[in-house]
Formats: structure tokens, C-alpha cells, sequence
């Protein structure tokens, strides 16, 4: 079963390769026109995305992380939580328990980090803890789980350096060719054959503008094959794909923007952040499929297995391709699991009350502020700035010690 | 000097495939004897906290002696089994889930009880170690297909009947209630 992983992967090399080719004809094009020497360029090229790529490697987790200003929870802070994410380590047969982190952001999302697998990262905006029950929060959890046994935080990371490395390569060289006419020098230094320099320049210009735009693409399919992956992983994990079905209905019909999030980080997520309200996403240009897509080929799936989400994504999208190679040649039948007893019975007002008010204790908690409760109902959050010793209700007027 | 080399050239690459196979098998074998320890880990998990759910809930003066009675029993069966085989670890540890969803079923009625923070804990506690315990099992068992399949299948199969590799045991489920899952539809 876990074998497909690996099948999948291929597919994912080719297309990076074929960015890695475009970075390196960049470079080519760079060298060519500012130092007469080709290679010199390649050099150069291939400096800015292994510096950028070292960044990326060892440093990329905390940036992201303190760039969507996440924190860092432990197990008593939201036992819940914790233990969906353990549930999901255990289907999932990861070996070491990621980082919980929560995003003080009333949106609904998560994400996945973390280089390798041992080193792994998941953190969800506080917006989706209030917002899910038990199973969806587990088809979220199972879907960025899959992001990290699947190595897609690498293999993105590193699509996402090679595209930046193009981006700023094309754009500087563009703009000085445009502006400075670098590339005179070269015609003026070879003498005649200024006509064949000319269309070589142009050429080359052409090329500049293109290859962001190329490389972009690439990285857009990429992304949306790892998502795809990572909902029939998440279906896989928990035997019940209803579950992350109805969060992503939850999270598509919620109307709130990520604050936090950027072009850059945007794949990281489990739906693109960037989406407009009423705008369907393009196909090319987008790093998530359609949330609608994703959600009715989880609902047709008539088992848990690739195999049968695979069978759902030809179904939905009435096409021959499938989205998992090999998916089709899997011994043995995966059945799904009966919702559980939170499912079932239809969520009950008192239960979402519940979580919100759990959910916002802790961020105020997490935020150093102190509870206080007063025995005429009224809850009142002290921050660890405040000096006194005592506070006045505001309510009923009783002094309550700090 | 050419038929020489030929067939020294197929030695090689039948000895590079034996060493290959022989340590797929042995990583999908360490595999599944990780998911089973993982198991393990859990059912203890569930046998410690069930003295404590029931403390909890005899507070409360419940009439449902019996379920409770079932319960401590399937728990100390069960535990008794720990070293035992998986078949009958397997058929103790259903028993078990099946009492303990009694009583939960049962303490619904109890809306004191369900006020109770300390009962909240537990019953999160529970509910999530009863999902521990079926997806490690569910990854034991897909570990343990894993490594079946390999056993029995060309060519790998040469490699481990020749190294003497012993196909794994299911875990199966044998508590009727669980058996019975109900069809779920999507409409």
C-alpha cells in the first residue's frame, strides 16, 4: 500500500527537473549576456538557490512558523488536539510525534512543516478548532499528516526556492537588459552580425519573461498532484473520508482570509488562503484543486483505499487519467469506518458553545492572561502585566484576589 | 572468457537482488513488529484508566452494577492475556470494548456525571485510546499484509522461504458490535 508513495514521487521529479532545467537556462542566458561567459552565470544561478535552498532547509519551519506568528502547545493545553494528532501519527505509521502549534486566527486552516518526517511540524488556526468536530478535525489532521510522510514539505520547499531563484534571476536581468543595455557591449565587441545579436537578445528577453511563468505552472501542478495525494492518504489514515469532506464544506463556506498567509507559503495549507470569495480558482494557476472537486470525489469514494479514491477522481472529473499511479494493481479491500458517536448524532449547540469557549480559554491562556472566576458568573481574563493584587468585578462589584 | 564474465555478471545481480529483498522483507517485518509494540502500548494505556473511569463513575451512585462488574472483569481478563497470543488477545480485548461502550452508552443518562470536568477527561482520554487502538491495529494489519504479500508473491518469495521469513498474524476484530459496522451513505 505504502508503495505508492514512492510511485507518485516519480512523476513529482520529472516536473522538478524540468524547473531545475529552467533555472539552469536562466542561468545560461544571465552569464551569456553579462560576462560573455556562460558558465559563469550557471555559477551564479546555482549559488542563489543553494544558498536559498540551505535557508530554506534548516531555517524554513521556524520562518514559517513565526511568520504565520504561530505558538507552541503541549498536550494539556488542548487534549483534543493532542490527541487527534496522535491518532493520525499512529494510522499514518510516523515515528515521532510532530510539534503542535495554533494560529490566533478565527480562519479556517493548517498547515504541515518540517524537513524530514522526524522532524515535522503541524499547526492549525484556532478558527478550526472551534469550527470542527472530532472527525473532521481528524480528516484535516490525517491530510497534513500525509504532507509529511510523503516528504511534501521537502519537495515543495524545494520547488518553491527553485521558482523564487527564477523569479528574481528573470526579473533583474529583464529589467537591467531593458534599462542599461547590457547587452550592446556584446554586439559592439563582436562587430558585424548586429542583426543576428539583436534576435539573440530578443530571444532571450522573450525567454526571461516566459520562464517565471513556466516555472510557475510547474509548481502549481506539483502542488495540486501533492494535494490530491494528501486527501487519499487522509482518507486512507482514518477509513472515513465523510470526515475531511465536511470540513473542507465548513472551511468553503467560511467567509474569513487567512491574516497571515502569502503567495510563497500559500501551498503549505490545506485549502489555498489566497482564494477570492466568488471566484473560481483557475486551473493553471492555482496551488489547491477546487475545494468542490476535492470534496465530491472524497464522497464518491466507496472504500478507503487509493484505489478507490483514484476510481472517485475519474468518476468526478470524468476522465480516463488517474491521479495515483499504480493505484489500480492494490491487493485487498479497504473498508471505511461508521462515523463516530459525535457524527452521529448531529452536533448539538451545547458542544460547539463548548468548544469555542475551550478554544478561546486557551488562546487567552497561551496569551499569559490570568483567569479569574467570579461567583456571580462573570469570567474575567487578567494580563500578566497587570500589578495589583486584587480586581473589582465589574459586575457585581465583589474584590477577587489575582 | 566472454561466457566467463557473462556469468559472473549474473551472479552479481542475483546476489545484489537476494541482499535487496532480504532487507525489504526484514524492514517490513521490523515494521510490523513496531506497529505491534505500538499496541501494546495502547491496550496498557486503556487497562490503566479504566480503574480510574470506574472510581469515577461509582461516585455518582449509578444503578448499573453489572455493566460496571463487566467491565472490571473484561479488564482483568485481558490483562491477564497481555503475554499471551494474538488470537486471544484479540477476542479478550474486543470483550472489552464492548463492555466499556456499555457503560459510556449507559452514562449518557447520567447528566451529573456528564458535568463532571474530571469525568470529561477521562471519557476524552477513553474515547481517544479506543482510536488508538484501531488505527495501530489498522496499520499492524496493513504491515502485516505488507509483509504477507511479499512472502508469497515472485520472485521475493525464494528469498524468504529460503531465510525462513514466517508470514504475520491478523489482528482481527471479534467483538460482534464492531463487526457489524453500519453502511455509511454519502447523499
Amino acid at each position: 500500500m505504502w508503495q505508492q508513495i514512492r510511485a507518485n514521487q516519480w512523476r513529482s521529479v520529472v516536473l522538478t527537473t524540468g524547473m531545475a532545467i529552467i533555472l539552469l537556462l536562466i542561468g545560461y542566458l544571465v552569464g551569456y549576456y553579462f560576462f560573455d561567459n556562460a558558465i559563469v552565470g550557471l555559477i551564479i544561478a546555482l549559488l542563489v538557490w543553494g544558498g536559498l535552498s540551505l535557508l530554506a532547509y534548516f531555517q524554513g519551519d521556524s520562518i514559517l512558523l513565526s511568520l504565520s506568528r504561530a505558538k507552541k502547545i503541549t498536550r494539556d493545553d488542548n487534549p483534543r488536539l493532542y490527541n487527534v494528532v496522535e491518532e493520525m501519527k499512529i494510522a499514518s505509521g510516523l515515528e515521532k510525534m510532530p510539534d503542535i502549534y495554533i494560529i490566533d486566527d478565527p480562519a479556517l486552516n493548517a498547515f504541515a512543516t518540517g524537513r524530514d518526517p522526524n522532524k515535522a511540524s503541524v499547526a492549525v488556526t484556532s478558527g478550526l478548532l472551534a469550527k470542527l468536530n472530532r472527525d473532521e478535525l481528524q480528516g484535516v489532521i490525517g491530510h497534513e499528516m500525509a504532507h509529511v510522510k510523503n516528504r511534501d514539505v521537502l519537495l515543495m520547499a524545494i520547488c518553491a526556492v527553485m521558482l523564487g531563484t527564477i523569479v528574481i534571476l528573470a526579473w533583474y536581468t529583464t529589467r537591467i537588459l531593458f534599462f542599461s543595455g547590457a547587452g550592446s557591449r556584446r554586439s559592439s565587441s563582436s562587430g558585424g552580425g548586429g542583426g543576428a545579436q539583436a534576435i539573440i537578445l530578443l530571444v532571450g528577453i522573450v525567454l526571461m519573461i516566459l520562464a517565471p511563468i513556466l516555472a510557475q505552472i510547474i509548481y502549481f501542478t506539483i502542488s495540486r498532484k501533492r494535494e490530491y495525494l494528501a486527501d487519499a492518504s487522509s482518507a486512507l489514515y482514518t477509513r472515513y473520508p465523510e470526515g475531511l469532506a465536511s470540513a473542507l464544506e465548513k472551511i468553503a463556506a467560511s467567509p474569513i482570509q487567512l491574516k497571515s498567509a502569502n503567495q510563497a507559503t500559500a501551498p503549505m495549507y490545506t485549502i489555498n488562503p489566497l482564494r477570492q470569495k466568488g471566484k473560481a480558482a483557475a486551473n493553471l494557476t492555482s496551488t489547491h484543486p477546487p475545494i468542490q472537486e476535492r470534496i465530491r470525489i472524497l464522497r464518491a469514494m466507496a472504500g478507503a483505499s487509493f484505489a478507490d479514491y483514484d476510481k472517485a477522481y475519474k468518476g468526478v472529473r470524468s476522465s480516463s487519467g488517474g491521479v495515483i499511479r499504480g493505484a489500480a494493481g492494490l491487493v485487498g479491500k479497504v473498508e471505511l469506518r461508521a462515523p463516530s458517536k459525535e457524527t452521529k448524532t448531529g452536533e448539538e449547540l451545547s458542544e460547539k458553545v463548548e468548544r469555542t469557549r475551550q478554544t478561546s480559554d486557551m488562546m487567552w491562556r497561551l496569551s499569559d492572561y490570568k483567569t479569574l472566576d467570579c461567583p456571580c458568573g462573570t469570567r474575567l481574563r487578567v494580563s500578566s502585566q497587570f500589578k495589583g493584587v486584587d480586581v473589582r468585578c465589574p459586575h457585581c462589584g465583589r474584590i477577587l484576589p489575582v | 572468457m566472454l561466457a566467463l564474465w557473462i556469468i559472473l555478471g549474473i551472479v552479481v545481480i542475483l546476489l545484489i537482488f537476494f541482499i535487496a529483498t532480504y532487507n525489504g522483507l526484514v524492514r517490513l517485518r521490523n515494521q510490523m513488529r513496531n506497529a505491534w509494540a505500538q499496541i501494546d502500548v495502547q491496550l496498557k494505556r486503556r487497562h490503566d484508566l479504566i480503574p480510574n473511569l470506574v472510581e469515577t463513575v461509582k461516585g455518582y451512585k449509578i444503578h448499573e452494577r453489572e455493566t460496571l462488574e463487566a467491565v472490571t472483569k473484561a479488564r482483568n481478563l485481558a490483562q491477564s492475556l497481555s503475554g499471551g497470543d494474538v488470537g486471544a488477545r484479540s477476542k479478550a480485548e474486543g470483550e472489552l470494548s464492548n463492555a466499556l461502550s456499555r457503560l459510556l452508552a449507559v452514562v449518557e443518562r447520567y447528566p451529573d456525571l456528564k458535568a463532571n470536568q474530571n469525568f470529561l477527561a477521562l471519557q476524552e482520554e477513553l474515547t481517544s485510546t479506543e482510536n488508538k487502538i484501531s488505527f495501530s491495529r489498522q496499520y499492524y494489519n496493513d504491515s502485516a499484509l505488507n509483509l504477507n504479500n511479499k512472502i508469497q508473491m515472485f520472485p521475493s518469495n525464494v528469498v524468504a522461504s529460503m531465510t525462513g521469513f514466517k508470514p504475520g498474524e491478523f489482528f482481527e476484530v471479534t467483538a460482534e458490535a464492531e463487526r457489524a459496522a453500519p453502511k455509511v451513505s454519502f447523499s
